[in-house]
């Protein structure tokens, strides 16, 4: 298929998921349903800084936990979000058939599934920002956050995430039941392993060398360092901003090529196996 | 519509058979329902450790995070299980079958509390081990008896919004999804409650889980003493009154619900 139907499968199947994220419910009650999750998620972490902490005390960490946790954001919606697509289309929607059957790379059909809750999440985590900036005191130096860096490790680790995510939902498509789980059990494994809300020194020494091997530890490092200016890990300190990017972009496109021939793989195996529309009412 | 008792009984059994034997039957629930939590539990208490917290800290993380198995299961396995047999098309079964509908919840929420509990306990179990908690129980019968009526409140509860589900469509599952976060911030899962303050810890009484969790902290950890909200008898008390409220509503919401949903067409309506 030629990338202009590519490109017109991702149009298409971003309206559907668009339709399918947001039209049970009136706008007004939306925008809120989309940012009431990610502010309560964000408040657990300012009591439990506020729980511990005296005034000015730890302020450094509370901005760094913070803004990780925000960021994180994208993971646990994107990863989970794909991810779900096969449970919905298959046992829920039991669309699944008939959209193997048309003229469209599944592939492309998740990746614009995908950019409704990317879309969503931005705007989560724009709000979430500006609360911690306004309310919760994060100093946040908006004259000297570097802005061409964040909107890079922004979209690399979107692209990341993504082909993660697209990853997920294939493995999913060999599965029957772990499909309902799987994408918020590995974000939260990443949740503790690439450091989201702490710096990675604290980890025991074997969980750190996980934390290195992840390309999410790099790119959370990337939004800190752009947004706060600099670092509280010592470990990841001694990474140059260009080996970061360089980092980033090597993962994100191993990354990419993986979940193509991953895709194939996947698919193939839930031809074969006749898992590609099952129903376990599960 | 009247039947016959023993009828009701084989219904509940039906029921919690589903979820005591089908819900074990693979292992793969050690992974994805104990483990995989876990480690998200860890990161908070790793955030504690950055902090310097004391200890019973991240002891009061292990046990939220228990106690939150309960709280998904009454969302996802109680309160929207009507809407995934509305979506499923078996609904309409249960509806015609010669059982009382309490009866099939009732069944749903004792097979939940078994498998949860399976969890819960193995969860608990794996992250004290794990962060070297212990804990200073003050008295066990006290505790057993704050676990088992929070529950009685949780589980009553998760039956009322079982009968709001029947009705809903999609906005039920949205329902469930924004009523996971917030409720761990007003119960209190990872911090102590008192710290939102005690006005809003007493408008958060409302869940369960709320004066559960801090019942429980104040029996087993002397931290959780220092930073309680209302006195364990206080909290018996009122958790005995939001079972019986919880309980009784359910009954009624039961009958309002599928009356409405009977006159509308909304019962055998899917993908709405």
């Amino acid at each position: 298929m030629s990338m202009k139907d590519n490109l017109r499968t991702v149009k298409v199947s971003n309206t559907l998921g668009w339709a399918i994220e947001a039209n049970w419910t009136h706008p007004i009650l939306f925008s809120l349903y989309t940012v009431v999750r990610p502010i309560a998620a964000s408040l657990i972490l300012v009591f439990i800084y506020k729980v511990i902490a005296t005034e000015g005390e730890q302020e450094a960490l509370f901005a760094y936990l913070y803004v990780g946790n925000a960021f994180y954001m994208f993971v646990t919606n994107v990863l989970s979000g794909i991810s779900w697509i096969v449970h919905d289309d298959r046992e829920h929607y039991q669309m699944a058939r008939y959209i193997h059957m048309c003229p469209a790379n599944i592939f492309y059909y998740f990746l614009g599934r995908g950019t409704a809750k990317i879309l969503m999440t931005v705007v989560a985590v724009v709000v979430t920002l500006l609360l911690g900036v306004s309310l919760f005191g994060i100093e946040i130096d908006f004259s000297s956050v570097n802005y061409p860096f964040l909107l890079f490790a922004t979209v690399c680790g979107i692209l990341a995430i993504v082909f993660l995510g697209v990853i997920l939902a294939e493995a999913c498509l060999l599965t029957a039941r772990h499909s309902f789980f799987a994408g918020e059990a590995v974000a939260g494994l990443f949740y503790l392993a690439c450091g989201a809300i702490f710096p990675i020194d604290i980890l025991p020494g074997w969980l750190q060398g996980l934390s290195k091997v992840l390309p999410l530890t790099y790119w959370l490092e990337a939004i800190r360092r752009s947004l706060l200016g600099g670092s509280m890990s010592a470990t990841l300190s001694g990474i140059g901003d260009w080996q970061l990017a360089g980092i980033m972009v090597g993962s994100t496109v191993v990354l990419g090529i993986f979940a193509i021939y991953f895709y194939r793989w996947c698919e193939h195996i839930a031809r074969k196996a006749g898992k590609l529309d099952q129903v376990t009412n599960y | 519509m009247k039947t016959d008792f023993m009828t009701n009984l084989r219904a509940i059994k039906a029921r919690s058979y589903v979820r005591i034997v089908g819900g074990n039957r693979e292992p793969s629930w050690l992974i994805y329902d104990t483990l995989l939590p876990l480690l998200a539990l860890s990161a908070y208490v790793f955030v504690y450790k950055a902090l310097g917290a004391p200890q019973a800290y991240a002891g009061f993380v292990i046990l939220g995070g228990a106690m939150t198995a309960y709280w998904l299961s009454v969302l996802w396995a109680m309160a929207a299980q009507f809407y995934w047999e509305k979506e499923m098309g078996n609904l309409e079964l249960y509806l015609i079958a010669p059982v009382s509908r309490i009866s099939l919840l009732l069944g749903m929420a004792i097979g939940g509390i078994f498998m949860t509990s399976v969890r819960a306990v193995a969860t608990l179990i794996l992250g004290c081990l794990l962060f070297r908690i212990s804990f200073a129980v003050v008295s066990y019968w006290k505790l057993g008896l704050v676990f088992v009526l929070t529950l009685v409140a949780l589980y009553g509860l998760g039956m009322m919004f079982a009968s709001l589900y029947m009705v809903w469509g999609r906005e039920a599952w949205r329902l469930s999804e924004v009523m996971m976060e917030p409720i761990y911030l007003l119960s209190g899962l990872y911090f102590p409650i008192r710290s939102l303050g005690v006005a809003v810890g007493l408008v958060a009484s409302f869940i369960p889980l709320t004066l559960g969790l801090d019942g429980m902290r104040q029996l087993t950890f002397t931290e959780g003493v220092k930073t309680r909200l209302l006195s364990v008898n206080t909290e018996i008390g009122l958790l005995i009154l939001l079972g019986v409220v919880f309980l009784l509503g359910s009954i009624k919401a039961l009958a309002v619900m599928e009356h409405k949903g009977k006159k509308d067409g909304q019962l055998t309506t899917k993908w709405l």
